[in-house]
């Protein structure tokens, strides 16, 4: 069986849904959004991700049509959505507040965008329950949204937005509140959906592993400005400055000077420490500064010094974070830079290798970082 | 500790005499079997029985509960109207200058705006009647239910009705489906209070009334100047029960529905 990767930020003849194109949004002489252009496509799960206030709801809420770009225009399958007001778009939105209408029931809530599509009473009965099956809502439908906990509100929100099978589906934050275990079956549920319906998704949210697991695209904003937007794995492993690399995932950030060596360059990062070697796409003038980006999974840990490897530091473990599969060491530099890294616990506890205070020897791989300019 | 202290207790007293002592004189003197009304001559209900044969008094009744009826109604609409403009408009030209007309006849002597209106009457050659008082009094009761909805609108989550744009209603629609419901109990007691405003107002009424439609408060007025009846007592009992009623309701539900309204929405809105 064949499988067509789906790409179509690659296609030069896709079609985007939505194309965003210079857009400024302010409040007052605030900055939210910073002249950004970008595309999304149909079918896509575009995850944005990035620090409180960056503008990531401002973003959601200028395609649901509660804000207007201050400048620059939304496309929305090649038309402009700004004369278009909320109630006529093919967009619905899940709100970071939820906002459940406090008088009805969580029946009501979730039947209520139907009941504006003049449906017939059958038909909005049975896409209710299916919502509320979704949702594992149904010992709940009669309840008011102050009687129900907040991950069940939550929910609530989620079926809500959901009922009306729109075209694109603005979800703030929607699974925050859940636990663990429901929140990966909802997101599971989440890509389900998408499949089945070709709904397009842009989705926020706080948690990288979420943004990891459902995202056809991640992109990372600051400053109402979005920094990258890629696959997940290019995301991790291929980050374009040490803002995305730091923000996503754990990540050691050894700052210094490069120099062009044969294949590799060579980073000077402190005196008296060794050279270290990275091979890089990027280029880099004779003594530029540089940033050398390496993850924990990256970096093994070791009693002695290798013989293979041409990247090995020596140091101090200051720190083990235990994870039950994993373990993160932090050790320390001799200048007092801390380089971490990561092994899989394969044995049992009592009999791992290294504690506290203990002198180890770090190492990698010339490809197993990324040389960054800033 | 806090206590009852002798000082306490006398001002308390004291307050109260002040506020209810004469209520509570007109209130005894009404089940007076005398027709004089400053000595008693024993318990009787028969000058309510009175009240009830005699015309003059139950035409003004009629009148006042209508005018109070058709205005407080009137007021309510505007005043709910006007306070979602100055809530959720945000800043429009002559924002300051509209919100500030609107809540003038807060603090103007009734006489002037009684005055007022009634140039204005004469002006455009209305005849006074029970059209012309109803009109008045939708005029300044419609800033006390404006204020008393705007109020509540403050504090109303604009995230649900952008949620019910969101979900295809119009603007009309989110209004009616979602903001009136919520904040309907504020809607209620600003309606109540429009109504007993209107059922005991005096001044604008005089002004503002013709011959053949006399509100009751008037009729007692020019009945007084005569000399105060037993009947007089009886009738202004009445009233005060009703306005009594009135004002318990509305506080009842102001404070009972929109505590709860209030706590449901915030547990609906924020997680
Ligand atoms: N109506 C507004 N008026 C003024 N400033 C606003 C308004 N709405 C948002 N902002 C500002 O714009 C910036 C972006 O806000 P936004 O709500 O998009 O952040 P966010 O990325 O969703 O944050 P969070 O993760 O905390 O939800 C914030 O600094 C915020 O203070
Ligand atoms: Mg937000």
């Amino acid at each position: 069986m064949s499988q067509t990767v789906f790409e179509p930020w690659n296609d030069p003849t896709a079609k985007p849904l939505i194309q965003f194109k210079n857009v400024t949004k302010r409040f007052g002489d605030f900055t939210a959004i910073d002249n950004q252009t970008f595309d999304i496509y149909e079918k896509e799960f575009f995850a944005l991700l990035g620090p409180s206030g960056c503008g990531k709801t401002t973003m959601m809420r200028m395609l649901a049509g509660f804000e207007a770009p201050t400048e620059g225009t939304i496309l929305l399958a090649g038309q402009d959505i700004a004369p278009i007001p909320p109630n006529k778009r093919a967009v619905n939105m899940m709100f970071q507040s939820y906002a459940l209408f406090p008088h009805l029931s969580v029946w009501e809530n979730i039947a209520f965008g139907l009941k504006r599509d003049k449906k017939s009473k059958d038909e909005i009965a049975a896409r209710v329950a299916e919502m509320l099956k979704l949702t594992r809502l149904e010992k709940f439908a009669k309840r008011k949204p102050h009687q129900i906990s907040g991950g069940q509100r939550q929910r609530v929100a989620l079926a809500r937005s959901l009922a009306k099978a729109p075209k694109l589906l603005l979800l703030d934050e929607p699974l925050g509140a859940l636990d663990a275990k429901l929140r990966q079956d909802t997101q599971f549920e989440l890509m389900d959906i998408q499949e089945s319906t070709g709904t397009t998704f842009v989705i926020v949210t706080h948690d990288q592993e979420e943004a990891m697991t459902v995202a056809s695209r991640v992109a990372v904003m600051d400053d109402g400005k979005i920094v990258q937007a890629d696959t997940p794995a290019r995301i991790y492993e291929m980050p374009n400055s040490v803002y995305v690399a730091d923000f996503i995932g754990e990540v050691t950030i050894l700052s210094g000077t490069a120099r062009r060596g044969d294949g590799a360059y060579e980073i000077s990062f402190a005196e008296d420490q060794p050279t270290l070697f990275a091979e890089s796409d990027t280029e880099f003038d004779n003594g530029q500064e540089c940033h050398l980006a390496i993850r924990p999974e990256k970096v093994s840990i070791t009693a002695q010094k290798p013989s293979d490897r041409r990247n090995a530091l020596e140091g101090k473990i200051l720190d083990i974070a235990y994870l039950g599969n994993l373990s993160t060491y932090h050790v320390e530099l001799p200048g007092g830079q801390i380089v971490k890294a990561q092994t899989a616990n394969t044995t049992r506890l009592s009999r791992r290798s290294f504690t506290w205070e203990d002198r180890v020897w770090l190492s990698w791989t010339d490809t197993a970082g990324v040389l960054l300019k800033g | 500790m806090r206590r009852l202290t002798w000082f306490n207790v006398t001002s308390l007293s004291l307050g109260f005499a002040f506020l209810y002592l004469p209520m509570l004189i007109l209130i005894t003197y009404s089940f007076n079997s005398s027709k004089l009304v400053t000595v008693w001559a024993g318990f009787s209900t028969k000058w309510y029985g009175e009240l009830l044969q005699n015309e003059a008094f139950l035409d003004a009744a009629w009148v006042t509960v209508q005018v109070a009826v058709v205005s407080s109604s009137i007021a309510t609409v505007l005043g709910t109207m006007a306070a979602l403009v100055l809530v959720r408009a945000g800043r429009f030209p002559g924002r300051t200058l509209f919100s500030g007309m609107v809540y003038a006849p807060l603090v103007m002597p009734e006489v002037i705006t009684g005055l007022s209106l009634l140039l204005l009457f004469i002006g455009i050659g209305l005849d006074r009647g029970i059209f012309t008082i109803i009109l008045a009094h939708t005029t300044f009761s419609m800033c006390f239910v404006s204020v008393v909805v705007s109020s509540r609108l403050v504090t109303f989550d604009e995230s649900l009705e952008e949620a019910a744009l969101d979900l295809g209603c119009s603007s009309f629609q989110a209004f009616r489906l979602v903001t009136l419901p919520i904040v309907a109990p504020a809607v209620i007691s600003g309606w109540l209070l429009a109504f007993t405003l209107s059922l005991d107002d005096l001044v604008i009424a005089s002004f503002t009334a013709g011959p053949s439609s006399t509100t009751l408060p008037i009729k007692i007025w020019s009945a007084v100047r005569l000399g105060v009846s037993p009947e007089i007592n009886a009738l202004s009992t009445i009233m005060i029960a009703i306005v009594a009623v009135g004002v318990i309701t509305a506080s009842l539900v102001t404070k009972r529905a929109s505590l709860r309204q209030q706590a449901d929405e915030r547990a609906a809105v924020h997680a």
